[in-house]
């Protein structure tokens, strides 16, 4: 290895590790607005249509929020099925798992949303006695059908995040729980979930930020002009306009951005529910009580 | 009330366990154990570990389910076997007599001091808020914690929790308290303030208590009876002067010897 090399390595051990990487950062970012610029990127056309693109934001927000929603209730449901003795919510929820595991969510979104109407138009030919209107509760506009296959499909994965959540609570929790006379839903409601919820939000935060890119699926539903969400309206005025490196590039900083706010957001919340566990966070609190009481017996005469 | 019906209902049984046995498994941990419990007493149960005293105390209140045999606690008489919608409901109103404290103290960490000790009293409704509130009060104020009770269990000592352990369970107003180890778990230094707490319950409040200890010295002071476990049974039963002072098994003697 050259002297120069030795050097430079020694320099740079004195320069922070974050300024190097945020540097790096900084780098790339160059060198993409470099090739961009030298495709021909249309600034002023971004300009142009990025407040449309955004404007997809409140319709992908409310089908991730929707979505994630039906999701929780599900894998709580799920879950509490997985843990129980009983044989039909067990057999139930294994197979609610099984299959919104087993199936692309792709194919879940056009069976909602394509493959649920004739069901309900056959059913209403072979049953007489079936209500008038019976067959119209099959049909279903693009978003329902996009939010419940999102929320069934996240909702199936998250069981098993719920499920290991709950049995992440010290058995003696429970017991302790039983001891006291209390009843299944009390126990449930009042000492294991409110624990089990600690393991739980982390990765249901991360389950939340997944569907919100995956709300883009949605759009293969076909939405109307007037509330596509964020990836919809990008193909639209892409397409009409040939400018489809701009649409997608303003659809990805879109999701991007939601993604990096979300996770900030995702981590102060993180910090918060720890503090009543945190023994560090405990242990500092003591101190300040600590130095508290000692000026107060110092302040006495 | 006559005097008769006094001693009568001083004399009367809150538990009797009847021919239990508990399997786990293969494994027979308690091979057909009798034992009553009288109104006020005071039972120390002891031997080594893996003799199934805990086991026997786990089956009093249906943590565990008896393989075979019955339980009685305050006139409520249940075997072991399937739970149905039934039997659960039964065990519960069983379990509202019985209170018990673990080796580890099990507190809910996501709940201050006092509502540890109020939460059960009012899932069961026992009185309106106020007066369950006061109930929690009084019983902090009774194990020496009373200016604890807004703090969480994890800024107490392991000697604060178990004492909060205590008072949770007496919130219940229960006919009888289990103690599975209640010390055991704790540094030695404070052991003494859980123990003075339970000598407490017995001479002022005259608590049935069900006691599993390696503490000879205070199973000698408060007992009114001890009972040696030796291989998931009963080796021995007397009054700890005359069971510490003359065993008459050799076991017991090993035993004794061994501890004290």
């Amino acid at each position: 290895m050259s002297d120069a090399w030795e050097r430079v390595q020694l320099a740079s051990a004195n320069v922070p590790f974050r300024l190097k990487t945020g540097v790096v950062w900084v780098v790339l970012f160059l060198l993409l607005a470099f090739v961009g610029n030298a495709a021909g990127f249309d600034l002023p056309w971004i300009r142009d249509n990025f407040r449309y693109i955004l404007g997809g934001l409140r319709y992908t927000m409310f089908i991730a929020i929707c979505g994630i929603v039906l999701a929780v209730v599900m894998a709580l449901l799920g879950a509490l099925a997985r843990i129980s003795r009983n044989p039909v919510a067990y057999g139930v929820a294994g197979f609610y798992v099984s299959f919104f595991r087993g199936t692309p969510l792709i194919v879940q979104m056009f069976l909602l949303y394509l493959a649920l109407p004739p069901v309900g138009r056959n059913l209403m030919a072979s049953y007489a006695w079936l209500p008038e209107g019976f067959d119209e509760a099959f049909v279903l506009d693009a978003a329902t059908a996009g939010i419940l296959a999102l929320g069934l499909n996240y909702g199936a994965y998250m069981t098993e995040i719920f499920r290991a959540g709950i049995q992440s609570v010290a058995g003696g929790q429970g017991e302790a729980a039983d001891a006291l006379g209390m009843t299944y839903g009390q126990k449930m409601r009042k000492v294991v979930l409110p624990q089990a919820l600690r393991v739980i939000i982390p990765p249901t935060g991360n389950e939340f930020i997944a569907m919100m890119k995956d709300t883009a699926l949605v759009s293969f539903l076909g939405v109307t002009v007037a509330s596509a969400e964020v990836f919809r309206r990008s193909q639209l005025v892409g397409k009409a306009d040939f400018k489809n490196l701009e649409a997608y590039v303003a659809a990805a900083l879109v999701y991007w951005g939601l993604t990096v706010a979300f996770t900030v957001f995702q981590t102060r919340l993180e910090r918060r529910i720890g503090r009543g566990y945190d023994r560090a966070h405990v242990a500092r609190a003591m101190r300040v009580q600590a130095n508290q009481a000692s000026h107060t017996v110092r302040a006495e005469p | 009330m006559s005097t008769e019906a006094v001693n009568d209902r001083q004399n009367d049984v809150v538990v009797r366990i009847d021919g239990l046995h508990k399997s786990f498994g293969q494994l027979e941990v308690v091979r057909g154990v009798d034992l009553e419990v009288r109104r006020g007493e005071v039972v120390v149960i002891f031997g080594r570990s893996g003799s199934g005293k805990s086991t026997v105390l786990r089956c009093v209140n249906f943590i565990e389910d008896p393989t075979k045999g019955s339980i009685e606690v305050a006139g409520i008489r249940l075997a072991g076997g399937h739970r149905t919608r039934r039997k659960q409901d039964q065990i519960r109103r069983l379990r509202l007599h019985v209170g018990m404290v673990f080796q580890q103290f099990n507190l809910f960490p996501n709940m201050s001091v006092l509502e540890n000790v109020t939460c059960a009293a009012r899932c069961a409704n026992r009185g309106t808020d106020a007066q369950i509130t006061q109930r929690g009060k009084d019983l902090l104020d009774r194990v020496g914690l009373a200016e604890k009770s807004s703090e969480h269990p994890i800024r107490l000592s392991g000697g604060q929790q178990q004492r909060v352990a205590i008072a949770r369970a007496l919130c219940m107003e229960p006919d009888v308290m289990l103690f599975d180890e209640p010390t055991s778990a704790l540094d030695p230094e404070l052991t003494g303030e859980v123990l003075s707490v339970m000598r407490t319950l017995s001479t002022e409040l005259h608590m049935t208590m069900m006691i599993v200890t390696h503490e000879m010295g205070f199973a000698r002071e408060v007992a009114d009876r001890m009972a040696f476990f030796h291989q998931g049974r009963i080796l021995e039963e007397a009054p700890p002067s005359e069971l510490i002072g003359s065993p008459r098994h050799p076991e017991t003697r090993a035993f004794l010897d061994a501890v004290l």
